[in-house]
């Protein structure tokens, strides 16, 4: 399978990378692990005249603690997110979601910002980026703007991407004591995406919850914030009952399309299960 | 479309080629450079049959454009063997019965080096969940496995012999 044919584009800094999305407008594509983009241009699901390869512009690269937060350059990959000890010691939810995504070789060049801007439902990062109320950096003709994750995702393969911007940064705060995480994704085999997964943040204070958030992979048009499921956690002890509750809150948002992973009620029970699996880590892990 | 000149160091030759940008590396290695020990396997990215090692990552040559690889280090199966001399990983696999029709083994052997430089000692598990990349529908994967650690513990200097009877004989 080969593509349409395209003008390639490799330019070393992002005024130039801005400048081609405003030449081209439509016709570009942004090129970044490449690992979502060049299976669909082989397919011919996707056919841009102009690519723009991310590759030589050493701005998105690199993790970094900054001003409080973690900032995470667009095209560092998924295999330097699991590798990163800075991310280890502060956001270890962001290598265990990587560890699950694809396989290695993809993970040596699928990029996180990559995986959040394609706007796949399927996509890991987007749940894991409502979990950790992460927020984006979107460069543009007219300068950068900061858009939180929970307004970033509009509908499948539609974000608040304008065109002529590119995300260039992912800020994430750094979580408060008592804080633990986990993802939780069930695949039918390695490369697969999810039949359903789910990310959990809680934190605990002498044994009560103080804050959650809790969001969906696969399981709707876009990553799914499951905010009954999660403010019914807060203010009391996490026990076996509150656990149940949530996963059932987070079962009632879910809107899943059957396929070959499953129907709608299967994908929406193991959402559920997920849930419960990702809550029970995470509540180990802050203790 | 105009067609671009692109350069890199494959096998330790430096290599030009003319291609369109859409030209996928793997079309590149086959059929242009005749270096045919990547293979095509899937087309989809997922049987890793097509493994090459650039610029220090295994990477899948049906989805990677020869235009992105301007510049780069590129190592092939093709590389592997030194003056008539096997890799140890090239050992292994035979040693080990880890091929049996060997369409997936190329690939297999370039995602274990680069695994074996970045990790000289995995674990079975290790091996496992780092291989996930690469599918072989002959052996099981229990070969593959044990090829592995043959060659680790080879290139750790270790003396090694073969788990395999027939072949110990």
């Amino acid at each position: 399978m080969i593509p349409r044919p395209f003008e390639y584009h490799a330019p070393a800094a992002l005024p130039d990378v801005i400048a081609l999305l405003t030449q081209y407008g439509d016709e570009a594509k942004l090129l970044a692990g490449g690992h979502s983009l060049l299976p669909m241009m082989k397919l011919r699901f996707a056919g841009p005249a102009h690519l723009i390869d991310l590759r030589k512009v050493a701005s998105l690269k690199g993790i970094a603690l900054e001003g409080g937060e973690i900032r995470i350059g667009a095209m560092t990959t998924e295999n330097e997110l699991i590798f990163s000890e800075l991310l280890e010691r502060h956001i270890p939810l962001l290598a265990e979601t990587a560890r699950q995504i694809a396989d290695p070789q993809v993970r040596y060049r699928g990029t996180i910002g990559g995986d959040i801007s394609h706007g796949d439902p399927g996509n890991d990062h987007p749940a894991v980026m409502l979990a950790l109320n992460a927020s984006f950096v979107l460069a543009g003709a007219a300068g950068e703007r900061i858009v939180p994750a929970g307004d970033f995702f509009r509908g499948t393969f539609d974000t608040a991407l304008a065109p002529g911007e590119v995300m260039t940064q992912i800020r994430i705060p750094l979580p408060g004591p008592g804080t633990g995480s986990a993802y939780a994704k069930l695949k039918r085999k390695t490369g697969d995406y999810a039949t359903a997964a789910a990310a959990v943040v809680v934190q605990l204070k002498n044994g009560s919850c103080t804050a959650a958030r809790i969001a969906l992979t696969n399981v709707g048009p876009t990553a799914l914030a499951a905010h009954d499921a999660a403010n019914s956690l807060v203010g009391k002890p996490i026990d076996g009952a509150a656990i149940g509750q949530a996963a059932r809150l987070a079962m009632a948002i879910t809107a899943p399309s059957a396929d070959l992973r499953g129907d709608e009620d299967y994908k929406t029970a193991m959402a559920g299960q997920m849930v419960e699996r990702a809550l029970r880590s995470a509540l180990a892990r802050a203790r | 479309m105009a067609k671009t000149i692109v350069s890199f160091t494959l096998n330790g030759a430096a290599t030009d080629v003319l291609v369109e940008p859409r030209e996928l590396l793997i079309h590149t290695l086959r059929e242009r450079l005749s270096v045919t020990g990547p293979h095509i396997g899937c087309d989809t990215s997922h049987c890793g049959a097509c493994t090459v090692d650039l610029d220090g990552a295994s990477v899948k040559s049906c989805t990677i454009l020869t235009v992105q690889c301007d510049g780069a280090q590129m190592l092939t199966i093709e590389g592997f063997a030194k003056g008539g001399v096997l890799h140890p990983l090239q050992e292994g696999f035979s040693q080990e019965h880890g091929l049996q029709c060997g369409f997936c083994t190329p690939g297999m052997i370039t995602r274990a080096y680069r695994l074996l430089q970045e990790n000289p000692s995995p674990t079975e598990a290790d091996i496992r969940f780092w291989m996930a990349g690469n599918l072989c529908r002959c052996t099981g994967y229990q070969n593959i496995v044990k090829a592995i650690q043959y060659a680790a513990a080879k290139m750790r200097g270790e003396t090694v012999t073969t788990s395999h009877p027939v072949m110990a004989a």
